[in-house]
């Protein structure tokens, strides 16, 4: 392209500017119908939709007649819709904050071991993450199974009763949180250990000889340095935690009676499997204002980093 | 900073020894807690494996369920001779095959187009294909679901209850974040670079497949991973959207076929699952760099 806009521009001197012009259009023009397919897939499948879902909360039930916000009016009165509403907030809150923890706390072992055997010792603990969750929802859901439970097996000399893991609301809803963190836990191990191994040696020198104790070193140097990239995978995560789907419906399909639903799963039991389209997708729709929050806060941090490089 | 350590951690000669002993407990600790948590990150996937080897009787024997007293294979060859699971698997093989090719071609044409050759609107299209990736699936499989139902008044082209419907349907998961990824990776490849194929008459094309391409092949393998595993691991879409047992995939098929009313055949599910859950496991076995590579480029790259 280049080669044959250079002869072009040298025998029409005077005309250079507007063929250098056309040129940089040219380039533009392609460089458009490069990302074309991206940005039908995006229109279609996805911008589309979203905004259909608004749409759709509009309808009543036989999609025959536009009700406003009557769907919204009508989940407002209903008992299960706020406790989709608290087991929603319940679930991604208390999951994001122990994945964090318990990220941090094996990415801190994993830190601390020789360096050449840590790359075993990673790979091991990822694991969770690499099974796909429907799969190993289903071996926790065999695990925590009423009557051959052996987890309730290996916990009975330790003087604990049959636990109902998944028969009773408390325990049921223990249940989910606990696999949520089983799957999540790793992807913040991996991404502390690797905002852990930025931290400068010097920091923690300097720290050691004023005399700091290990808590000390964590609290004024680690959290610090780390600030970003915990606060950026708490936010990826608690998006992710909000609409989950698979761990839910595998484990408890929202039972014992409602009492694990979250958003996601609701709107599929409400929407699909109760044949009520618009209220599947107004239950859906009360996910956006916590996205948008998460969403917000993370583009800041982008923006913000693009603009130091 | 480093100077100033170094002076004053030559006058305490005698605290190394304490020093050194401390580190050996944290080194004990650290150890202690890494085996509890291993022990924890991996008990269902091996109670999986053992439950596979054991027989019907004695999966409902009241004996201990962590010991398998009568090792067997006959649950992998009730499993694979059946004509459904094998099905399954290769309904999967063939949509993520067919995702991955899709994904990598829209996403990697895309990423050169957004990070190099700058048009209008461009940076905006960046930002926005990211926040696509925020948008979930639970939000948009219902707004989906009519509209294939009007595809098919419209154009009589019946989209539900077919496998290669989720190969239209999955790169919205996967591109927007392999194209995220691409971007950062071709950004950090220096200008001087495609500056100088340029100069040397190279196309925007040969640019991209002579340079750009090798250049950044790890983060194209961490894209192909991770639209792999994304594809592999999809529970919704297929759980929405296809029906017929000849139409469903794995993690689906499972469900449906080998839980019968309240009959759970434990032994062959958990193979099923074992199974199931191989081909991300044997990638992520060997190629575990990339698979990490890629995921934390997601946050801490752009």
């Amino acid at each position: 392209m280049a080669d044959v806009a250079a002869p072009n521009s040298i025998a029409a001197m005077g005309d250079s500017r507007s063929s250098l012009h056309k040129l940089m259009q040219r380039k533009s023009t392609v460089a458009f119908l490069m990302a074309l397919p991206l940005i039908l897939l995006i229109l279609i499948l996805v911008a589309y939709p979203a905004g259909y879902a608004v749409y759709l909360a509009m309808l009543n039930k036989g999609m025959t007649r536009f009700v406003g916000f009557g769907n919204f009016e009508f989940l407002f009165t209903r008992d299960t819709f706020w406790l989709v509403v608290y087991q929603s907030c319940l679930f991604a809150i208390t999951a994001v904050i122990f994945k964090a923890i318990i990220g941090f706390v094996v990415a801190h072992f994993v830190h601390n071991i020789p360096s050449k055997g840590q790359r075993k010792w990673r790979g091991m603990l990822l694991v969770p993450w690499v099974i796909p969750p429907a799969m190993s929802t289903l071996a926790w859901l065999w695990l925590f199974d009423p009557s051959y439970s052996a987890i309730n097996y290996l916990l009975e000399p330790l003087g604990v009763g049959r636990i109902p893991w998944t028969g009773e609301a408390g325990w049921a809803r223990f249940s989910v949180i606990l696999v949520n963190v089983w799957i999540g836990a790793p992807f913040f191990m991996i991404m502390y250990l690797a905002a852990l191994k930025s931290v400068p040696e010097q920091l923690y020198e300097a720290a050691a000889i004023d005399g700091a104790t290990w808590w000390q070193r964590i609290w004024f140097v680690t959290l610090p340095m780390m600030r970003n990239i915990i606060a950026i995978t708490a936010l990826f995560s608690l998006i992710v935690t909000f609409a989950n789907f698979d761990i839910v419906r595998v484990l408890t399909a929202g039972g014992p009676l409602n009492s694990t639903h979250i958003f996601g799963t609701w709107a599929f039991r409400v929407g699909i499997e109760g044949g009520d389209i618009p209220l599947g997708a107004s239950v859906s729709l009360f996910m956006v204002p916590i996205l948008a929050v998460a969403a917000t806060f993370i583009l800041r941090d982008i923006t913000k980093r693009g603009s130091e490089v | 900073m480093a100077n100033v350590a170094i002076a004053e951690g030559a006058t305490p000669r005698p605290n190394y020894g304490s020093m050194s002993k401390d580190r050996r407990w944290a080194l004990r600790w650290s150890y202690f807690f890494l085996v509890l948590f291993a022990i924890f990150f991996l008990m269902p996937p091996i109670y999986m494996l053992i439950t596979s080897l054991k027989t019907s009787q004695e999966i409902s024997a009241a004996g201990n369920p962590w010991w398998i007293y009568n090792p067997t294979l006959a649950n992998y060859i009730e499993l694979l001779t059946q004509n459904h699971y094998l099905t399954f698997f290769r309904n999967s093989a063939i949509v993520s095959v067919c995702v991955v090719a899709v994904t990598m071609l829209i996403s990697v044409i895309a990423a050169f187009a957004l990070a190099r050759m700058k048009f209008w609107g461009s940076a905006t299209l960046a930002t926005g294909v990211f926040l696509t990736y925020l948008i979930p699936e639970t939000l948009l499989f219902i707004p989906l679901f009519k509209m294939f139902a009007w595809v098919n008044e419209t154009f009589d082209i019946q989209l539900m209850n077919h496998w290669w419907t989720l190969i239209i349907l999955y790169p919205t998961l996967t591109v927007p974040f392999c194209t995220w990824i691409m971007i950062g990776y071709f950004a950090s490849i220096p200008k001087e670079l495609d500056e100088a194929a340029l100069i040397d008459g190279a196309t925007w094309t040969q640019t991209l497949t002579k340079i750009f391409i090798p250049v950044a092949l790890p983060g194209i393998i961490a894209a192909t991973i991770f639209a792999f595993t994304v594809s592999w691991a999809q529970f919704l879409y297929p759980l929405a959207f296809t029906t017929s047992t000849t139409e469903l995939v794995l993690p689906v098929g499972i469900i449906t076929t080998l839980i019968k009313g309240d009959v759970f055949n434990w032994g062959q599910i958990m193979t099923g699952a074992l199974l199931g859950a191989a081909p991300p496991l044997v990638i992520y076995a060997f190629l575990m760099d990339y698979y990490i590579a890629g995921l934390t480029a997601g946050a801490t790259k752009g």
